[in-house]
């Protein structure tokens, strides 16, 4: 008996000595950079609360695998080499089992390549280049967001059922708003060949003298326009077209004009009847969603926006893949991302093992004018999940030998 | 292509010319009287839209609200700019003029992160101005009436203005100033409300534009630098502080830009600069500006020797610098590298600026040269990692070689803008030429090998070559080189009559910096892995201007503790808070204030007392 009781006295204090060093484990650490200052603040203070709220739920749940979540929040100003600093002292100083975050695509792509070589999980939430995924991609890298060319071939699908031939585009004079127009426009004349282009305007980021623009297009006299501004440059646009009476002349498709965004901060003078892909928040019935909503707005005293949605589902996703891979290091969270099923407030999502990407979609709709709130929404929208329009494994692996 | 629409585009140009004018008027002028580059034109910009957004929205007057409110908006950025003329710049004054530039800056951090604070980060669409909301029909096209108020408004300042200088006493004081400030003061004439009223009313006009800009264009925080340097280049266009040139420009840009949209629409990146290059390398003063005196070197006290303080303080720092880091956080390390980086990059700033008393404002261009032959010698070329290292600074010095040619031909301003316009045109080749160096994405994967991965094994790397670049530029400082390129600087009239070919020598001193900049742009590449346009960014010719200031303009010893104190706090107020702009300004602030020849340029004055 006494063999017995020192048997089970020993166990217990193996028990012990395995579990405690477990429970002082302390909080599991999440290094999140974003662009809080910069070029990219505007959109990134939504994106913050959501994520706030996401660990505070969970946390009041009791946390992942038993341990409290803390997130530090990093700040790179919309550079580059800033958010590579911060990585390496997230990793190194504060010891984070993963980095997440990330608004501006260069931003995203940087923090990707030192991800790779340091070999530390990186989920990009919001950067828009699908180089993050496909001709830059890795095994370490996994994207929250439809990436651009998700999101223009979305449109081209709804626009080659249209009438209209003759189309003309405008947007920023880089990355995003070249590939925003490329996927959209090779799609149009697959589906539809007789299209043609008669303009394309490629201003400079951020400094939009909108005047001119509006005018030239207007004397190229397309049918259609396509527009990948964005921020202050498309908040400018609007407002010499609505005089100049650009979009009584022409049908005009917007990528990710339809956000809140890009929608609310003009107010009434929101553009009607355009095809844009967007997020109504005011109006998906799933009671997940409209949960999410209630609670945001809730705490926020504001309605969320697609950032904050974003930010929200990239949360549950690390949650759920720490619990999946029932450890916190890189090698086992990778190997949790890879095929990772998530339920989310829109519905269930999985991470792509070929490529990292995750199957969120976007909704594709039409403007109108909501006159009692006073500001732009989408009606007679359809969420297009991700694996329509995203390519096949086999191209993705062509894609990536590329690099 | 109907001349209709040519006549269209014409008065579009016009009505954003007319914006420009009044800012840049506002600019010139304060250059002109108190020879002040006004990094902060912009902040009183933006401030001034902000506050007409406000004002618009809260004044209980109807329709007139919004004019009312573009009037205080302009007489409040008045106000302001009192305050910081009477608070701020005039403590500054008797310090080299370049310090009262590093305090604007300080002032361009602190303002942008006021406004982030009152009015938050989020764009903003201001009202419509009032009766002015539709647009009438011109040539069968409708064309927004408030546009054309605006083509009428900028005649109207401009009018007022040249009443005002050519018809009031002030006004003549004022002109006889921006000729011969020295001879003014002699005639017995209170210089400080001179420079005074000049600051106020040049802030009212930046005021004036911002508020004038609200129905065109949305609020944001960043539309202070993205008019700061528009409002430079019509500045300069025109010739510094010359009102009608400054009309001239504006006409000359806002209607470049406007037909450039139907001509050549992939240049709308480099047009402005490209004006801006080519009318400088024509004409070197701008379009009716007139040549500066000569003799007015911006460095013009670098002291002879090195304060005995800083030699003092080599050996034990350098003993620091080798010993410490082993004992050091990995991050703290990596830091250091940074540190040694800018270290080297201010100090060949440093022998143009200071040595060589020419102020560049596109430095950025040698480092992201650098930065970018090391990259692309790497990854296109598959050379080895040490090899692109090395002829990295090459490249740079290759690049200074060619960009040197036209800039040394012209002085103080418009030698400063003429390196800006090459660094911006370079940064739109990085940014635009994408199968050669990927664009905006920029090139990535650009490790060093394995040996040299570890930070610290980088880190004594980097000490090496910027430690050892830091020590060649000092030698040749004070090397018959460097004691001739400070001859030019003090007096190259005299320099000349000595038998120094003055443009040659310069040309090689700019030459030299750009190797050296490359050198540092080539450290930092292996450090990030990655080169990105950013690297060619203003902001990236400003920081090393502000860390050779503050560091102290008067010896060399200023660009490393500059680069050390900058980079050290930045990165120690940003990991705190997203309001690091406005921490790290009040910071500068007060340490412009309180060290006005730079943090070198005290400890050597104390040692002479």
């Amino acid at each position: 008996m006494r063999s017995h009781a020192f048997t089970a006295a020993l166990a217990a204090g193996l028990m012990l000595a395995l579990v405690a060093p477990v429970t002082a484990q302390g909080p599991i650490k999440i290094g999140e950079i974003n662009s809080f200052s910069g070029i990219g603040a505007p959109f990134t203070g939504p994106y913050k609360q959501a994520v706030e709220m996401a660990v505070e739920e969970v946390n009041a749940r009791g946390g992942v695998l038993g341990r409290k979540v803390e997130v530090v929040f990093r700040d790179d100003k919309g550079q580059p080499a800033e958010a590579v600093k911060q990585a390496q002292e997230l990793v190194t100083g504060e010891k984070v089992a993963l980095i997440s975050g990330t608004f501006l695509s260069n931003v995203g792509l940087a923090v990707s390549d030192w991800a790779k070589q340091n070999q530390t999980l990186f989920v990009a939430a919001e950067p828009l280049t699908e180089a993050i995924t496909w001709s830059k991609g890795h095994d370490h890298v996994f994207r929250v967001r439809p990436n651009t060319y998700e999101q223009g071939r979305m449109l081209a699908d709804k626009a080659g059922k249209l009438k209209y031939t003759k189309w003309a585009t405008i947007g920023p004079n880089y990355e995003y708003g070249k590939r925003a127009w490329e996927t959209f426009r090779d799609r149009l004349k697959q589906l539809k060949p007789e299209v043609q282009v008669v303009g394309e305007h490629w201003p400079t980021l951020g400094k939009l003298e909108a005047g001119p623009f509006v005018t030239a297009i207007l004397n190229q006299n397309p049918d259609a326009l396509y527009v990948s501004l964005f921020g202050s440059d498309w908040l400018a646009f609007v407002r010499e077209a609505q005089k100049r009476g650009l979009f009584q002349k022409m049908f005009v498709v917007g990528i990710l004009l339809g956000e809140p965004e890009y929608m609310d901060p003009l107010k009434t003078e929101a553009p009607e009847g355009m095809l844009v892909t967007g997020y109504p928040w005011y109006d998906i019935d799933a009671p997940a969603h409209k949960e999410f909503v209630a609670r945001f707005t809730k705490k926020y005293d504001h309605n969320p926006v697609l950032g904050s949605l974003v930010g929200y589902v990239t949360y549950l996703s690390i949650f759920e893949a720490i619990r999946k891979a029932g450890a916190t290091d890189a090698d086992k969270l990778v190997a949790a991302f890879r095929g990772l099923k998530v339920e989310t407030p829109v519905g269930p999502i999985s991470y792509r093992a070929s490529d990292g990407q995750s199957t969120m979609g976007a909704w594709v709709g039409t403007t109108r004018l909501d006159p009692k709130r006073g500001v732009g929404i989408m009606v007679n929208y359809e969420y297009v999940p991700g694996e329509r329009v995203l390519p096949s494994d086999e191209e993705v692996k062509k894609m990536r030998a590329g690099q | 292509m109907s001349p209709s629409l040519i006549v269209l585009q014409v008065l579009s140009g016009l009505a954003h010319a007319m914006v420009l004018f009044l800012i840049a008027s506002g600019l010139s002028l304060i250059f002109g009287v108190t020879r002040i580059v006004n990094f902060a034109h912009g902040s009183f910009y933006m401030l001034a839209a902000y506050i007409t957004y406000t004002l618009a929205a809260v004044l209980p007057l109807g329709p007139a609200s919004f004019y009312v409110a573009v009037l205080l908006a302009a007489l409040g950025t008045g106000l302001v700019g009192l305050v910081v003329e009477v608070v701020l710049l005039r403590r500054v004054y008797r310090a080299p003029e370049l310090y009262q530039l590093l305090l604007t800056f300080a002032l361009v951090l602190v303002i942008a992160d006021v406004v982030a604070l009152v009015w938050g980060r989020e764009n903003k669409t201001g009202p419509a101005a009032p009766g002015l909301e539709r647009s009438v029909r011109i040539l069968g096209q409708l064309f927004p009436s408030y546009d054309l108020v605006l083509v009428a408004v900028g005649p109207a300042v401009a009018l007022a203005l040249w009443w005002v200088f050519y018809r009031t006493r002030w006004g003549v004081l004022i002109r006889a100033a921006s000729l011969d400030r020295e001879m003014v003061a002699v005639l017995g004439i209170d210089q400080r409300r001179l420079f005074t009223s000049v600051f106020v009313l040049g802030s009212a006009l930046a005021g004036l534009g911002g508020a004038l800009q609200v129905p065109r264009q949305a609020l944001t925080n960043v539309m202070d630098t993205t008019i700061l340097t528009e409002a430079f280049v019509v500045v300069v266009i025109g010739g510094m502080g010359s009102l009608p040139g400054a009309l001239l420009a504006a006409i000359v840009i806002g209607v470049v830009d406007a037909l450039g949209v139907l001509w050549l629409p992939s240049a709308s990146l480099v047009m402005t600069f490209a004006v801006m290059a080519i009318v400088l390398i024509v004409r070197p003063w701008g379009l009716l500006g007139r040549p500066e005196a000569p003799g007015r070197g911006a460095g013009g006290v670098v002291g002879g020797a090195r304060p005995p303080a800083v030699r003092n303080a080599a050996v034990p720092a350098l003993l620091a610098l080798l010993l410490l880091p082993p004992w050091l956080p990995s991050f703290w390390v990596l830091v250091l590298v940074e540190v040694l980086v800018f270290a080297l990059f201010a100090a060949s700033l440093h022998l143009l600026m200071g040595t060589g008393g020419m102020v560049s404002f596109g430095h950025a261009v040698t480092f992201g040269l650098g930065a970018y032959g090391a990259a692309l010698l790497v990854q296109a070329a598959r050379v080895p990692m040490l090899l692109a290292f090395l002829a990295a600074p090459l490249v740079a010095a290759l690049g200074a070689t060619l960009i040197g040619f036209f800039c040394v031909r012209l002085s103080s301003i418009y030698f400063a803008m003429l390196t800006l316009a090459f660094c911006q045109i370079a940064y739109a080749v990085a940014h635009q030429w994408y199968d050669v160096t990927g664009g905006d994405n920029g090139l990535l994967g650009i490790w060093p090998p394995p040996w040299l991965a570890a930070p610290l094994a980088y880190y004594y790397f980097a000490l090496a070559a910027c430690g050892g670049g830091l020590a060649l530029v000092a030698v040749i400082g004070r090397a018959p080189f460097g004691l001739t390129l400070r001859a030019i600087r003090d007096h190259p009239r005299r320099a000349e009559a000595s038998g120094v070919n003055v443009r040659l020598h310069q040309w090689r001193a700019f030459v030299v910096a750009g190797l050296f900049g490359g050198l540092a742009g080539a450290t930092f590449v292996f450090l990030k892995g990655s080169a990105f346009p950013n690297y060619l960014t203003i902001s990236m010719s400003v920081e090393p201007l502000v860390m050779v200031l503050l560091g102290g303009i008067g010896s060399l010893a200023g660009a490393p503790v500059g680069a050390a104190v900058y980079t050290v706090l930045d990165t120690v107020v940003s990991s705190y808070t997203e309001y690091w702009q406005l921490v790290l300004g009040a910071i500068l602030l007060a340490l412009v204030l309180a060290f006005p020849h730079g943090l070198v340029g005290l400890l050597a004055g104390r040692r002479r007392e």
